[in-house]
């Protein structure tokens, strides 16, 4: 009896805790929008952090979308030989990458790159007193040093998709046509048919936008939030990538059949 | 203008459930140099955060210049603190600025000056904690001593009125120490500022501090001027000016008896 009220206890204290994380994060997201003022004011504050989280992303993202690109062609050629329709090898890896992969697999590997350097970062300033120091220079951290890093991630991240897809889409250029000899001008032509501004780029463009709010805002979250020693930071970047990817991974489907439906 | 700039009352405080301070009540006399003492952890830094409005009180008061901290609202708080510089004990510099940009940030944030005058500034200040030819390095390649140091030019950056020193002296070497010393002294006469200073070390602050206050127990135990306190009979005062081992202030945390934690 008394392990069996243990247990529920346990669960409801996991719960309760967990709804008030959540509710602490809604709170400093609100604190971080009505605090931006500075961040646009002041815009190389943001500017800097561009700076710092988009060259920080961007060789881990060039490097990943060349590979994707390349095995979109092998893998997309195989199939589409099949019905003897290879020449749409263009339109497949196009629309693959910019529906769906450049964002998706550019915030992951923007949370895994950027989103922990965040959160350490935050943490470690908490930690050492630096936000402190800064309240009791009369300086909200919020607006000085959460606000131009939201930001900053926020106008990044679509920036790297396009990147992302981009570079993909070259990778998949150079297996097809390079390697395996599809028709350049079919592998081109094809593409600039069926690839739509409206519900393909501006799709995928509000996609990123939407991951990197959330990806910032949990990296942020969790810095800001983390207990100030060093394990309590260390545990914290690791909450960072497994939330974020999970976060990602469901909004995509959430967002994909919004805009399939729509 | 009353004598008294700061002005706590009747101050409980807890982190958890237990209180920290049982009722502290103090004075800071505008132009004075004032010290805190008292064992570690007795929550002398807590009371620094208590008056720059950090953390709020449980009960009683603290007022500056007549008006409640904890009764304002945060664009009051950060009005009163924009008269307050404070020394963090462990210096606090923003590890992504340079020295010069430490030094540099509270002028960029609150006032409009010229790159020029922020030099100028910047370097004065460098100067009078005598480092000035480190302005350029960042905070991870400078010694305990010297981020101290740098942290104190930063608190001092606007000219406060109030300033707060969390153990100044702390891993300074003799010769520092003594620069830090006149350094607060001056700033104290010469900006006719009012300094709290929270601090282990009995002879320096019985040398320069104008008042002291002993805090044990989670109250006063004692205060007064140095002298007054030099001919107390207060056993916990005596011990605490002597360092001796025994006496009424405890070393250890308070625990169960030895014995029963070792199950004997
Ligand atoms: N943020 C906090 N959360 C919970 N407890 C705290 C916190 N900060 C301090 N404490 C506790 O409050 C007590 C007083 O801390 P405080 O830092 O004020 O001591 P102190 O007098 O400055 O000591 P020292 O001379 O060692 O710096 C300590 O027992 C500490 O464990
Ligand atoms: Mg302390």
């Amino acid at each position: 009896m008394k392990s069996l009220t243990n247990f529920f206890e346990k669960i409801g204290y996991s719960v309760t805790r967990r709804i008030q994380r959540l509710g602490t994060a809604a709170r400093l997201f609100f604190l971080i929008l009505i605090s931006s003022g500075e961040s646009f004011k002041r815009f190389h504050l943001t500017m800097k952090e561009i700076y710092f989280t988009g060259v920080m992303s961007l060789v881990i993202i060039i490097v990943s979308a060349f590979f994707v690109g390349m095995v979109l062609g092998l893998q997309g050629y195989y199939t589409l030989q099949k019905y003897g329709s290879s020449e749409a090898i263009g339109v497949l890896v196009a629309l693959a990458l910019v529906r769906e992969l450049g964002p998706v697999v550019t915030a992951l590997l923007f949370a895994g790159r950027a989103g922990t350097a965040i959160t350490a970062e935050i943490g470690l300033m908490k930690a050492t007193e630096q936000l402190s120091a800064m309240e009791m220079m009369a300086v909200n951290p919020v607006g000085r040093i959460i606000a131009p890093r939201f930001w900053a991630g926020v106008i990044a991240m679509p920036i790297l998709a396009s990147i992302f897809s981009m570079v993909g889409i070259l990778g998949g250029y150079v297996v097809a046509v390079i390697v395996i000899g599809v028709d350049e001008g079919a592998f081109w032509s094809q593409m600039q048919a069926n690839v739509d501004f409206r519900y393909d780029i501006v799709n995928g463009v509000i996609k990123s936008l939407v991951f990197g709010v959330a990806c910032t805002t949990i990296a942020l979250f969790e810095g800001f939030d983390a207990p100030p020693t060093a394990e309590g930071v260390s545990r914290a970047t690791t909450r960072t990538v497994v939330t974020s990817s999970l976060v990602i991974l469901g909004l995509d489907f959430v967002l994909t059949s919004f805009m399939l439906g729509g | 203008m009353s004598d008294n700039l700061i002005n706590i009352q009747n101050l409980t405080f807890g982190y958890g459930k237990e209180l920290l301070h049982k009722g502290i009540n103090m004075e800071f006399q505008r132009g004075k140099v004032s010290a805190i003492m008292g064992g570690s952890g007795s929550g002398k830094t807590t009371i620094l955060k208590l008056i720059g409005g950090q953390i709020k009180p449980k009960s009683g008061s603290v007022s500056i210049d007549g008006q409640v901290v904890h009764d304002q609202n945060l664009s009051g708080i950060y009005k009163l603190r924009r008269k307050m510089g404070m020394l963090f004990q462990h210096g606090a510099l923003f590890t992504d600025l340079s020295v010069y940009e430490n030094v540099a940030f509270p002028m960029r944030e609150h006032t409009d000056l010229p790159e020029n005058i922020i030099k100028d500034l910047v370097l004065m200040k460098l100067n009078a904690v005598g480092l000035r030819g480190a302005y350029k390095l960042m905070p991870t390649e400078l010694s305990g001593g010297m981020a101290r140091r740098v942290a104190l030019a930063r608190a001092i950056a606007l000219d406060p009125d109030i300033i707060m020193y969390d153990e100044p002296f702390a891993g300074l070497d003799p010769i520092s120490m003594a620069v830090i010393c006149d350094l607060i002294r001056t700033l104290n006469d010469a900006l006719g500022a009012t300094s709290i200073i929270v601090t282990h070390d009995v002879a320096e602050t019985f040398s320069f501090a104008d008042y002291i206050y002993f805090v044990a127990d989670g109250i006063v135990a004692a205060e007064g001027s140095p002298k007054q306190l030099m001919a107390s009979k207060l056993p916990f005062v005596k011990q605490f000016i002597h360092s001796e081992k025994d006496g009424p202030v405890p070393f250890h945390v308070a625990a169960p008896s030895y014995n029963s934690d070792l199950a004997l």
